[in-house]
């Protein structure tokens, strides 16, 4: 009885090689995953790396593009994604806030959210379209900084509505409860016990917008971005130069660009997103670290 | 101590009172009535309608779509759903839930919460606040060199203390408590259910429990609830001396079902 009890079975041994074959398929398929991740760094540094300098950060373009740094064009990147936040965050908060706290479950929410869920699937390139038609032409702002964060905007306004209302969802009901009966009303609730705790996961998904929208070539190069220009913008009706434009226009449209010099641009698109998730992520672990509940 | 009710020593009147989910009936109450200065026990199983009776009085039903309440239940005299405001009528009702809910604030934060809703802003007077409530729900002296520390993460037993100084802070005419012992340890449910005893002079409390025999320690008047409906009403002591209407009550009681 108790030597069966104790020893090895056919069974046994097969399904111990059935979980190591799984481990190892799975194991294999995440290796596979991060190798372009490596490759493609590998081959940003080790051909870019030396067109990087305090000059390629800071002057302006020079002999056609074929020299000189990309200062116009990163501020315009900035620019860009500064003022795309300033219209997506405040309108995709609000939104979400009504979604996940005021909105009873009817059609016209549910309409809402899959609206939403699709606009969040609608290609860049259908975006860039629909900002030349709306705020290039119909509104009249021109190519500018305007229409082309706008456009931005409107773009990542999805992925904030999503985000922050996962966040507000992620805040237990019972905490609302002991508000209400304490006969606060729905926006104390919100603003005193919701809102502190979610805020982490808003920003975080802030933050993770604002990688994507930097790196968006599509909706801005009809809309706001240019090819080349000699100054800085003045006004928020100007054109400006933006990196991920830059980027293709010295890649594919310019005779005789150094070869580390669009390398140096990728890597410095890289860069800023890879700066900007990994506060993301720091940002998060400080906050899961005084977790309050 | 027998006394006839008058108007004024009611505290609720529950009239035709029937709560309904979608087609289901939750509860339905023809009368009842809750006495001033009275721990008024609300004993059943699980489903028996007690935590919806319990959200009804207080509006709650106004958060939950699926929940309709037919009826009048008359709250010092006035019908809740006339109230000025739904909000001022919940200020006069403390809540306490099963699973102690400690708001991710600091202990002080907690109990100051509701006070600092209804327009107390001087310190001096939250302050004070915040001392009698903890006091008199037996966990100051436990809490009051850490009152800048999180609420959230007291053990549980203090955790559902500082929601009833939370519940008191409102200076509330009516505190309900919903099955408070559920998460706690003996210890703490009796330091719990000593506080209760002491709070009766002030207000009324309405308990809601699954212990038969907490009901009976501490209940002046106990309502036995099932399947939707209020089976039994009478005084503690004449249910449990076996004086009932309704032989379930009295098969509940001795535990033979429930």
């Amino acid at each position: 009885m108790s030597e069966s009890l104790f020893a090895t079975t056919a069974l046994d041994e097969r399904n111990r090689k059935v979980e190591r074959l799984y481990r190892r398929v799975f194991l294999t398929m995440t290796l596979l995953l991060i190798l372009p991740v490596f490759l493609i760094l590998t081959v940003l540094i080790s051909r870019g790396a030396s067109a990087w300098s305090l000059s390629f950060l800071f002057t302006s373009p020079e002999n056609g593009m074929t020299a000189g740094g990309v200062f116009p064009a990163l501020l315009g990147t900035i620019f860009l994604v500064a003022a795309a936040l300033l219209f997506s965050v405040p309108l995709g908060i609000a939104a979400a806030i009504y979604l996940s706290e005021y909105a009873s479950d009817n059609w016209l929410t549910r309409l809402i959210n899959l609206a939403i869920i699709n606009l969040a699937g609608v290609p860049s390139i259908v975006h860039a379209l629909f900002g030349v038609g709306a705020f290039v032409l119909f509104f009249r702002f021109g190519t500018s900084i305007l229409a082309a964060s706008l456009t931005l905007a409107i773009m990542t306004l999805p992925v904030v509505i999503v985000s922050t209302r996962e966040s507000l969802q992620a805040v237990p009901r019972a905490f609302r409860e002991a508000s209400w009966s304490m006969g606060a009303t729905r926006w104390q609730t919100i603003r005193h016990i919701v809102l502190p705790n979610a805020v982490s996961g808003i920003l975080t998904g802030v933050i993770l917008e604002v990688s994507r929208t930097a790196g968006e070539t599509a909706p801005i190069m009809f809309t706001g971005a240019a090819f080349f220009l000699p100054f800085l913008p003045q006004s928020v009706y100007d054109q400006t130069m933006a990196l991920s434009l830059h980027l293709f226009v010295i890649s594919t449209q310019v005779p005789g660009v150094p070869e580390d010099l669009p390398y140096g641009v990728a890597l410095l698109l890289i860069a800023i997103v890879l700066a900007m998730n990994s506060l993301s992520i720091a940002f998060r672990m400080y906050l899961r670290s005084h977790k309050k509940w | 101590m027998v006394e006839t009710a008058t108007p004024t020593d009611t505290l609720i009147e529950v009239e035709d009172l029937t709560i309904r989910y979608g087609e289901h009936l939750s509860l339905a109450i023809p009368e009842m009535s809750v006495r001033r200065h009275e721990i008024f026990g609300i004993i059943g199983p699980a489903g028996s309608g007690r935590t919806s009776f319990l959200k009804a009085i207080n509006r709650m039903d106004l958060f939950d779509s699926k929940m309709d309440v037919q009826g009048s239940i008359r709250f010092q005299g006035r019908d809740v759903k006339n109230w000025r405001n739904v909000y001022s009528l919940r200020r006069r009702i403390g809540v306490v839930f099963p699973l102690p809910v400690g708001l991710p604030l600091t202990v002080y934060d907690n109990v100051a919460l509701a006070p600092r809703l209804a327009g107390v802003s001087k310190k001096s007077r939250l302050d004070e606040i915040v001392e009698r409530c903890l006091q008199r729900a037996a966990l100051w002296d436990e809490v009051k060199d850490r009152l800048s520390s999180l609420g959230s993460l007291l053990s549980g037993g203090q955790q559902q203390r500082l929601t009833i100084a939370r519940g008191l802070s409102q200076e509330p005419d009516l505190l309900m408590l919903d099955e408070f012992s559920i998460a706690v340890d003996p210890v703490t449910t009796m330091r719990i259910e000593d506080v209760l005893k002491e709070l009766k002079n002030e207000l009324t409390i309405i308990l809601v429990t699954n212990l038969v025999q907490q009901a009976r320690r501490l209940a002046d008047r106990t309502a036995f609830f099932l399947n939707g409906a209020c089976v039994e009403i009478g005084d503690t002591d004449a249910i449990f001396a076996g004086e009932v209407q309704d032989s379930r009550t009295n098969d509940y009681i001795l535990g033979r079902f429930g």
